[in-house]
């Protein structure tokens, strides 16, 4: 049984998106470099209406990825997505100047 | 990635069982293993390793960058007695990131006033297992003294292949255990696979101490693990 907390789970959410017929598109975070705020393996699920649930960055990229997934989930082509991550995301000064992370994104169904 | 992919990858995930996905990189044809999956060669290597640390990753196949995802479920500890090293135990597990459910029949022993904040279950084990099964993520620590406790959620652990058996009780106490498992038809790797007396040997005399003991034998068995025997 699915609850508003399994609803936050941007894998359970892309299903339930599936399911009412919205476009979805999935983004994983697959390699980082440096200090990178969300690890390997993290997900962020958007809909063709730019929602979105999870997260691969700590909110400084998931607006680049959003307005790519529209174009993802029109045409159906997966890319691959790099980032540099800014300082002033860094926690504390020298940690993680220069971190950089890559993002799988690709149509779901 | 397929709808019918992603529902296995979910479903897996809400029944507490293992799944990872395997991605040629800029492509989305992915293939899902689940645990038990041992492919030939270097891909098989990536699983087992990739299953036993949860930790995701690229690999090399055939010339291909692939993205290796893997999904575990969350480590949980049941413990049985609502004893004063459970109380110590509880905070404890939360910080190290592991789930906890304490499991007492005995209701003076099993009260909200003793446990805030815990998942507590004031019935037996026998009852509160059938509500929520114990699985290969999960440790058992019996911890009550009481074989009219203890016992039923310690052979299901050995049943189960629980990562983690653990048993509270003196040498001899857990010789007379010992024999009751051997009269159920248990085998001595099976029996020898419980930890007992519990806990890492670290001298612990307080409950708080003896629950760190446990936490840190329990974190032990899990960080070592073999897949799907659950044993170390």
């Amino acid at each position: 049984m699915m609850d508003a907390a399994d609803m936050q789970d941007p894998l359970y959410a892309a299903e339930v998106w599936l399911a009412e017929g919205r476009g979805v598109a999935l983004a994983t975070v697959i390699e980082t470099w440096g200090s990178a705020p969300r690890p390997v393996g993290s997900h962020l699920a958007i809909d063709s209406d730019g929602n979105f649930m999870g997260s691969v960055s700590g909110g400084c990229v998931e607006g680049a990825v959003i307005s790519e997934a529209g174009e993802v989930i029109a045409t159906g082509e997966p890319r691959i997505l790099e980032f540099g991550v800014a300082d002033e995301t860094t926690w504390r000064v020298g940690l993680s100047c220069g971190g950089r992370i890559r993002v799988a994104l690709e149509r779901l169904g | 990635m397929r709808t019918d992919l992603l529902h296995a990858i979910n479903r897996a995930r809400a029944n507490r069982r293992a799944i990872a996905t395997l991605t040629p990189i800029g492509k989305d044809t992915a293939q899902v293993f689940q645990e038990n999956d041992r492919p030939e060669g270097a891909l098989g290597e990536a699983l087992a390793t990739a299953f036993r640390s949860g930790k995701p990753g690229m690999i090399e196949l055939g010339g291909e960058a692939h993205f290796l995802n893997v999904y575990l479920p969350p480590a949980r500890i049941v413990v049985i007695g609502a004893v004063h090293i459970s109380q110590a135990l509880a905070p404890m597990a939360r910080l190290a990131g592991y789930d906890l459910t304490v499991i007492d029949p005995r209701t003076a022993f099993a009260t909200g006033e003793r446990f805030e904040g815990v998942d507590l279950v004031a019935d037996w084990p026998e009852d509160a297992l059938k509500q929520r099964p114990l699985d290969t993520y999960t440790a058992v620590a019996a911890v009550t003294h009481d074989p009219k406790i203890d016992d039923f959620p310690i052979a299901e652990a050995l049943k189960t292949g629980c990562f983690y058996v653990g048993a509270l009780g003196s040498r001899k106490t857990h010789a007379k255990r010992v024999e009751r498992l051997v009269a159920q038809g248990f085998s001595d790797a099976e029996i020898a696979r419980i930890s007992a007396p519990i806990g890492l040997d670290i001298g612990a005399a307080s409950p708080a101490e003896i629950a760190v003991a446990v936490l840190a034998d329990i974190i032990r068995a899990y960080r070592r693990r073999a897949l799907s025997g659950g044993a170390e």
